[in-house]
């Protein structure tokens, strides 16, 4: 048996606590022994005891990795996921960089997708060592022996495979283990598995960065500008003095920073400050300056071209020319991500003189550095302790890193010897920015003869999301198109005869940040709702008309025809429905993921009520099925929830809205039934968290209009242009 | 002000100014960080504990007001319902990110406590007040059912 060490980690000698074993930056595998885990970092560790810790790189915020990850380890090493601890990764970028990205961030519904070979990777490799382990030591062939529920078997004899760290951890890793045959899986795609995170979360126990309690620590909260460019220009705490707990407020982060003893007397003393601005530079515009900008803009000319099957002029003369036509504009306000959890961050200082972040940090490789910028320390001074999110959808991972950096700039107007906790109340959450977009669509579709598409022309205006970002010069194509404002337009499924998409990127009113899906969240329901006024122009079936423009073999074709047919064939789409009830259907493709929804309501007295949503996902193999099925569960209400109900407006370049009862979360009594059917499929596992929110509105829209005497809301939010929910 | 609670079967005196309400004594004073702050205006339900066994919105119950009602939290509500209602939450992996789940937790017990087989429209109207932002409810009411299946067995 060869030793090998290099500065790779393949160590030699006995193993001090456990065997560690992961793979490097560049894909190759690496283990070592517990203690020296400086020159790589693992994703699993086995203790001599047999006990398996699994790392996981990307933040748990309610879609499930701290699960889907240990169950590809546990897959391929054979042991049962019940009895795997989850650790969340430390910021190390080289190790626990998403691949797909080369940075460490959670987002894009890659999760899994880009952990999948890497993690059972890491899992064979720890079986092979292992049972190499056991031929050794025992003196018998490693093909005799197999390693089941962590216990190694053969020749007659039995032991835990704890007993086998040691010697393993002298061996050479194979280069490129065996993975098990998927027709093997006994966890992989098994329904039954449950969450790893379910028993912390049901007793109280699970740490969010809201529970963190350091000794000493303060609690900062901020008080911040009324609108965008509002500038402090003095402020009087006299009256703060009063509230038990208050320490002091300072002039700082765009605002006041108030700090106190704890979280309510944080809160308390900021009520009691008063503050002046100067508002000469601020924003002023109103929500009804903001819609007629973007009208505008989707009426005149567009700046720049994202999709031109012809030239625009040709385009929109063989809609015009067409014999039947289609037109609709639409507008979408700026949404509040609203995670349950309003953000916030701790930052700790350590005796060498740097900090840990406790956070439920989701960008971990931007977070350190800005973090460590504005503290003026070496990024590898800055630690971060990733824990449990209560929810993100998208507001945690700016470019920004805008709330772990105010954390930093509060601690750093402090002598930084205690820990200081920046909190955002609902309040700073709902009218702090970091909105998704406010944007306006105009369509125009011709329909020929057959009753096809025979032209659209679409023009999309909106704010930016990636422009002005360190995304930018990565990401905005040559022509100055931010892809993520027509994601699902230009590269519909759909077959379509002569399209046009030209985009325009309007001034926004506050800071825009991606919001659970990024652009398909509107694109979504615009493609979805003019597929069905097309079809009803047509005097064709909604779901026909969508597989008329769904004909041939091609992937993309084939799986959005797919959950198409699935879903309509689990809702009865062909039963006949009682009277005051209609549905909707809308499918969408995005991150990799086909999504067909069918919405079922029902109208009495005028007002609507969600009855029954039936969802079909093909997102190639289903690593946990039940998973799967809860992120359908979730975007479909997420989606539903926003498009009903919710608005980020302005009066006078301020936030309407204040909290909860003016920005009503989806209720449990919205929707009375969700059904998910998953189409099975062999094809690499694609994303989840996000792919079930684009079709949610549009179905429901759908099924509106499909009401005796109903039309296609184009303004949105439903509740607030023509539509009562029960 | 100095005040004596009764908080999950003990007493504990803690000091904390009047009209602190509730949440943050539990969650900064006694570190009970399994109440969570959702809101601080009883539009969420994430800070639900009870108050003699009845679900109450923490953020908005006074500490000066407790009086000799006895608190109880996510961490230690136990008993027949909490534990058909666990049982419930774990056969149906209800959670997602977590965040609202004591609070959903909470106001569930209360709710089988005082009916002990609810009809989804009680279970609609009695959860209606705790948000999920996940968007769990689906789970929320089937596991709610499930525990009253699990409490008449
Ligand atoms: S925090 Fe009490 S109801 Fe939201
Ligand atoms: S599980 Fe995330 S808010 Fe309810």
């Amino acid at each position: 048996m060869s030793v090998k060490t290099s500065r790779r980690g393949f160590l030699a000698g006995a193993a001090a606590s456990g065997l560690v074993i992961g793979v490097d930056a560049r894909g190759a595998l690496a283990f070592g022994v517990q203690a020296k885990t400086r020159d790589f970092t693992p994703f699993v560790r086995i203790d001599t005891t047999g006990r398996v810790t699994v790392l996981v790189k990307h933040l748990e915020m309610g879609q499930g990795p701290a699960t889907g990850l240990p169950t590809l380890v546990a897959e391929e090493l054979g042991s049962d996921l019940s009895g795997i601890r989850v650790e969340f990764a430390p910021a190390d970028n080289e190790h626990y960089a998403n691949t797909l990205f080369g940075v460490q961030l959670t987002g894009g519904s890659t999760a899994l997708s880009n952990s999948f070979l890497q993690y059972r990777k890491a899992g064979a490799a720890a079986r092979a060592v292992l049972l190499q382990a056991a031929a050794q030591d025992w003196a018998v062939p490693v093909a005799e022996l197999t390693l089941e529920n962590g216990t190694i078997s053969g020749h007659g004899r039995s032991e835990g495979m704890g007993a086998f760290v040691e010697t393993a951890s002298a061996m050479v890793l194979p280069e490129d283990p065996p993975l098990k045959d998927p027709a093997q899986f006994r966890l992989i795609g098994n329904p039954d598995l449950r969450r790893t995170d379910t028993p912390a979360k049901i007793d109280g126990s699970a740490q969010y960065g809201m529970d963190v309690h350091l000794p000493n620590q303060m609690v900062a909260v901020i008080l911040r500008p009324p609108r965008k460019g509002a500038v402090l220009t003095g402020f009087d705490a006299a009256a703060a003095a009063a509230v038990p707990g208050f320490i002091e407020a300072k002039e700082g982060v765009g605002g006041v920073v108030v700090f106190a003893e704890h979280t309510w007397a944080a809160f308390q003393a900021r009520e009691a400050i008063a503050a002046e601005w100067d508002l000469s530079g601020a924003e002023a515009r109103s929500q009804a300056d903001l819609r007629a900008e973007l009208s505008a803009m989707v009426s005149a000319a567009p700046a720049y071209e994202a999709r031109a099957d012809r030239p625009m002029t040709e385009i929109a003369a063989a809609v015009a020319g067409a014999p039947r036509q289609v037109e609709a504009e639409f507008f979408f306000p700026n949404l509040a991500h609203a995670p349950m959890e309003p953000v916030n961050c701790t930052i700790e200082p350590t005796a060498d003189g740097g900090v840990i972040l406790h956070d439920g940090c989701q960008f971990q490789t931007l977070v350190q550095a800005m973090v460590a910028g504005a503290l003026g320390l070496e990024p590898g001074k800055v630690r971060i302790n990733t824990m449990f999110a209560g929810g993100s959808f998208g507001r945690r991972s700016n470019t920004d890193a805008d709330y772990p950096v105010e954390a930093a700039q509060a601690f750093a107007l402090t002598d930084r010897s205690r820990p200081v906790k920046l909190v955002f109340s609902r309040e700073d959450d709902v009218r702090g920015g970091y909105y998704r977009p406010a944007v306006a669509h105009k369509v125009r579709i011709g329909l020929d003869e057959s009753g096809a598409i025979a032209g659209w022309d679409h023009r999309v205006a909106g704010e930016s999301i990636i422009k002005g970002t360190p995304f930018e010069g990565g990401m905005v194509q040559e022509g100055g198109v931010d892809p993520t404002s027509v994601e699902g337009t230009r590269d519909t499924p759909y077959r379509i005869g002569g399209m046009f998409v030209g985009l325009t990127d309007s001034a926004p009113l506050s800071t825009v940040l991606w919001w659970r899906s990024v652009g398909h969240n509107h694109t979504g329901y615009v493609m979805e709702t003019m597929m069905d006024q097309a079809a009803r122009a047509a005097g064709e079936d909604p779901l026909a008309f969508r597989l008329k423009h769904l004909t041939g073999d091609a992937p993309d074709q084939r799986r959005m025809a797919g959950v198409l047919r699935a879903a309509a064939e689990a809702a009865g789409w062909d039963d006949p429905l009682p009277e005051g009830r209609a549905r909707g259907i809308a499918a969408h493709k995005s991150f990799e993921t086909y999504v067909a929804e069918v919405v079922e309501i029902s109208q009495s007295d005028g007002r609507i009520q969600i009855e029954r949503v039936v969802c079909a996902v093909d997102c190639g193999l289903a690593v946990n099925p039940d998973v799967v099925k809860a992120q359908m569960e979730s975007g479909i209400g997420y989606g539903l929830g926003a498009v009903m109900r919710n608005a980020v407006t302005f009066e006078g370049g301020e936030v309407q809205q204040v909290n909860f009862p003016d920005y009503e979360p989806l209720r449990i009594s919205d929707i009375k039934a969700i059904e998910v059917v998953i189409v099975p499929s062999a094809a690499a596992p694609t994303g989840v968290g996000e792919p079930a929110v684009p079709p949610a509105g549009p179905a429901l829209a759908n099924a509106i209009a499909a009401l005796p005497g109903g039309r296609l809301v184009t303004v949105l939010p439903m509740a607030e242009n023509g539509v009562t929910f029960a | 002000m100095s005040i004596k609670l009764k908080i999950n079967g003990t007493m504990s005196e803690v000091e904390a100014a009047p009209g602190t309400p509730l949440l943050w004594v539990l969650r900064d004073t006694l570190r009970l960080t399994g109440t969570k702050f959702g809101c601080g205006v009883a539009a969420c339900g994430a800070c639900t504990v009870h108050l003699d066994g009845m679900p109450v919105r923490s953020c908005q119950t006074m500490i000066e007001d407790v009086g000799d009602s006895e608190v109880t939290t996510i961490e230690q509500v136990g008993g027949e319902v909490a534990e058909a209602v666990r049982q419930a939450w774990r056969e149906l992996d209800v959670v997602q990110c977590g965040y609202c789940q004591s609070g959903q937790i909470m106001q569930a017990v209360g709710l089988l406590t005082e009916t002990r087989s609810p009809s989804v429209e009680e279970i609609d109207a009695q959860m209606w007040g705790n948000a999920c932002r996940c968007a769990t409810y689906q789970r929320i009411r089937g596991a709610i059912l499930r525990a009253a299946e699990i409490l008449e067995a």
